[in-house]
């Protein structure tokens, strides 16, 4: 049976359809769980968008999705979740760019994309060329950064207090009364990719590792005297009252018993 | 009157606005952050011409807490709580599309026991959902009494929902797998009542005084007419796509858990305004009901998780006595589970639209994206056009007709 997430069947011959509109302009489809990714080229974006809304009855763009992959050379994905109520279907068409170059604006084809884009715009500063109102929406005004890139950090860069000599909300470094901890649970004999703590000082192949040297041993302690501040007050047996008078009195008692 | 008119009339001159008193300049007026109809944290910059809005942009974002991030920092178990706090109206609908996505990566099989419960909870959502926002909307445009009712109806919504996870309103109550903890027969029995006794006849009672109200009327019909084109346009969902004409509705369009099973109508609008989104509301709770009601007489006995030890976590029970258990929870509640390389679109029929997560796995144990698509936003967008040539009383209307909480609006 499998999962019970909404049913949507992919219509007979779908992606060949889609295929066959978007011509040229396609890089790669995906089927994956069920549903149809579509890469297409940057530059066609509008285009595409502009056939699947009128040609293949793709009436609602429901989601614009930002993801960032740094290892990429085109590090941003912009993922368009298209819905189409006719024929009951919805298919993700993909482009990708880095920094730099604008992504088509399909602000003229569903005025939704507007704040969709200025979101993607905000978090990972891609740029929609032809948006003619692309400002930050989710972030503090005047914010600095793109918070959803891989390379932020998660508590950011500023903090904000109310600051009562001031008058007025003060924007301050961050200052972590703790620090920032991510605790790997990963299991290390299961595809964990950090080198397990101990094993950075044997740097050979691992396999059959020779036993790393002995650590040295600690410093011996200095001869003579030991000084401390406070001297021990029960060392001798005179002091703490044990020894031969002790027990001779002790002999005493219990021979009295017998 | 008729000669000071007259008296205009010869004084006005178009190309001369210094004469006489025409020159009228629009004026920016600032709506929120801090007012009680923004429904939270919402700031409108207006610009009015008189009474007229001419233009309205609305400023979002100020509650934004980053949950997208964050949630890329926690294992798949550990992000189901933030769900909770998106639309904190309606907790149970948004958990809803996430555990539906992680299951369609795992494809992971729930038993039938727990899909019932799912359907019934997320309606349960639903009536809890809408008692807020028709009970807000009616005292945005006037009317105290209503929501005084449909509050108490809430309330037993969120005693309903203690009982049955332990917390009144973030109930991380449906997990991947299943939902956390069978329900007592207890509780059904006692909602079945409800659902009975207490309340149609509360809400019955409330909507009676609203639904033929003169001023409510007033206040609601022909305000922001939304076409079909428009609507679909400008990515409506739920009860404002429904308000619009269009027959949508993803229980029935591409049903998921048992909704298949499941008999109620897809209530429409047929004047497209906010008078007909309120009304759609008020149908789609009686249809809850009956969805409630069904799931009640048809809810078979059985497990209600998973036994899928490498992603349900056992039973306290079942650990005192299997070591193997132990250690899966042990894995379980530290590493957490594995969720294969992939990537879903998974959206819902939460109480206010569409609810989709977009969840991109990469084989580890934390999500590598997870992008969740409120509802409000598309249809906070669409204020602009909607408020265009309205007074700026509708405003409270057309937002109390959208049903916008910031939780999730801003994520």
């Amino acid at each position: 049976m499998g999962h019970s997430a909404p049913k949507v069947v992919n219509p007979e011959g779908i992606a060949q359809e889609i295929a066959g509109l978007l011509g040229a302009m396609l890089v790669e489809t995906v089927d994956h769980a069920d549903e149809l990714s579509f890469t297409i080229v940057r530059e066609k974006l509008a285009d595409a968008m502009l056939l699947l809304r009128d040609k293949a009855g793709y009436q609602q763009l429901m989601e614009v999705a930002g993801v960032d992959y740094p290892e990429r050379p085109d590090r941003f994905e912009v993922c368009y979740h298209l819905l189409s109520v006719t024929r009951n279907h919805r298919v993700r068409v993909k482009v990708s760019t880095d920094e730099d170059m604008p992504v088509p604006t399909v602000t003229h084809i569903w005025p939704v994309a507007g704040w969709l884009e200025r979101e993607v715009f905000d978090m990972y500063g891609v740029i929609f060329g032809g948006n003619t109102d692309l400002r930050r929406i989710l972030t503090d005004y005047g914010f600095k950064g793109h918070p959803q890139r891989k390379d932020f950090p998660l508590t950011g860069y500023v903090e904000l207090r109310y600051s009562e000599e001031d008058k007025r909300v003060v924007y301050e470094p961050v200052k972590l009364a703790q620090d920032f901890r991510s605790f790997d649970f990963m299991s290390p004999w299961e595809g964990a990719q950090y080198v397990l703590p101990g094993d950075e000082k044997a740097p050979q192949a691992p396999g059959a590792p020779s036993p790393a040297p002995a650590p040295p041993p600690p410093p011996a302690a200095p001869k003579g005297e030991p000084k401390a501040d406070t001297p021990k007050t029960t060392d001798k047996p005179g002091v703490s009252g044990a020894g031969e008078p002790a027990d001779s009195e002790a002999n005493k008692k219990s021979e009295d018993k017998a | 009157m008729s000669d000071y008119l007259e008296k205009l009339d010869h004084v006005i001159n178009a190309d001369d606005p210094t004469l006489g008193d025409t020159e009228i300049q629009n004026y920016t007026i600032n709506f929120g952050p801090q007012h009680p109809a923004a429904h939270g944290v919402l700031r409108l910059v207006m610009e009015l011409d008189g009474e007229i809005v001419e233009r309205c942009d609305p400023h979002v974002g100020l509650l934004h807490r980053g949950t997208e991030k964050l949630i890329e920092h926690k294992t798949y178990l550990q992000a189901l709580p933030y769900f909770d706090r998106l639309d904190y109206c309606s907790p149970l609908g948004m958990e809803h599309s996430y555990v539906l996505a992680i299951e369609k990566l795992l494809n992971l099989e729930v038993p039938l026991r727990a899909q019932y419960l799912r359907v019934f909870f997320a309606e349960l959502t639903r009536i809890c959902n809408h008692m807020l926002n028709l009970g807000s909307h009616v005292m945005d445009v006037g009317a105290m009494t209503p929501n005084l009712w449909l509050f108490e109806i809430r309330e037993d919504c969120l005693n309903f929902f203690e009982r049955a996870s332990g917390a009144r309103m973030h109930s991380a109550y449906f997990r991947p797998g299943g939902v956390h903890q069978d329900v007592p027969l207890k509780l059904l029995t006692d909602i079945a009542d409800w659902l009975d006794t207490r309340l149609p006849r509360l809400f019955e009672d409330a909507m009676s005084l609203v639904v033929d109200n003169r001023i409510f009327k007033q206040r609601n019909v022909d305000i922001a007419v939304v076409s079909k084109e428009d609507a679909l346009k400008w990515g409506f969902s739920g009860p404002m796509i429904r308000g619009s004409g269009i027959p949508w509705d993803i229980r029935k369009a591409q049903p998921y858990d048992v909704y298949d099973r499941m008999e109620f109508d897809v209530p429409v609008g047929t004047n497209f305004d906010c008078y007909d989104r309120f009304m759609v509301r008020v149908e789609e709770v009686r249809q809850s009901v009956r969805i409630m009601k069904q799931c009640l007489s048809e809810m078979p006995e059985g497990p209600v998780a998973s036994f899928d030890r490498k992603v349900v976590p056992p039973k306290r029970g079942e650990m005192k006595r299997s070591m193997e258990a132990l250690i899966h929870h042990f894995k379980l509640y530290t590493e957490g589970f594995h969720v294969p390389a992939g990537e879903v679109y998974v959206a819902t029929e939460s109480p206010k639209g569409e609810f989709g997560v977009y969840l991109v796995a990469d084989g580890s144990n934390k999500p590598y994206r997870c992008k969740i698509r409120p509802t409000a936003f598309s249809h906070l967008q669409a204020m602009d056009f909607m408020m265009k040539g309205h007074m700026l009383a509708d405003t409270t209307a057309v937002l109390g007709a959208m049903d916008i909480v910031f939780g999730e609006c801003d994520r």
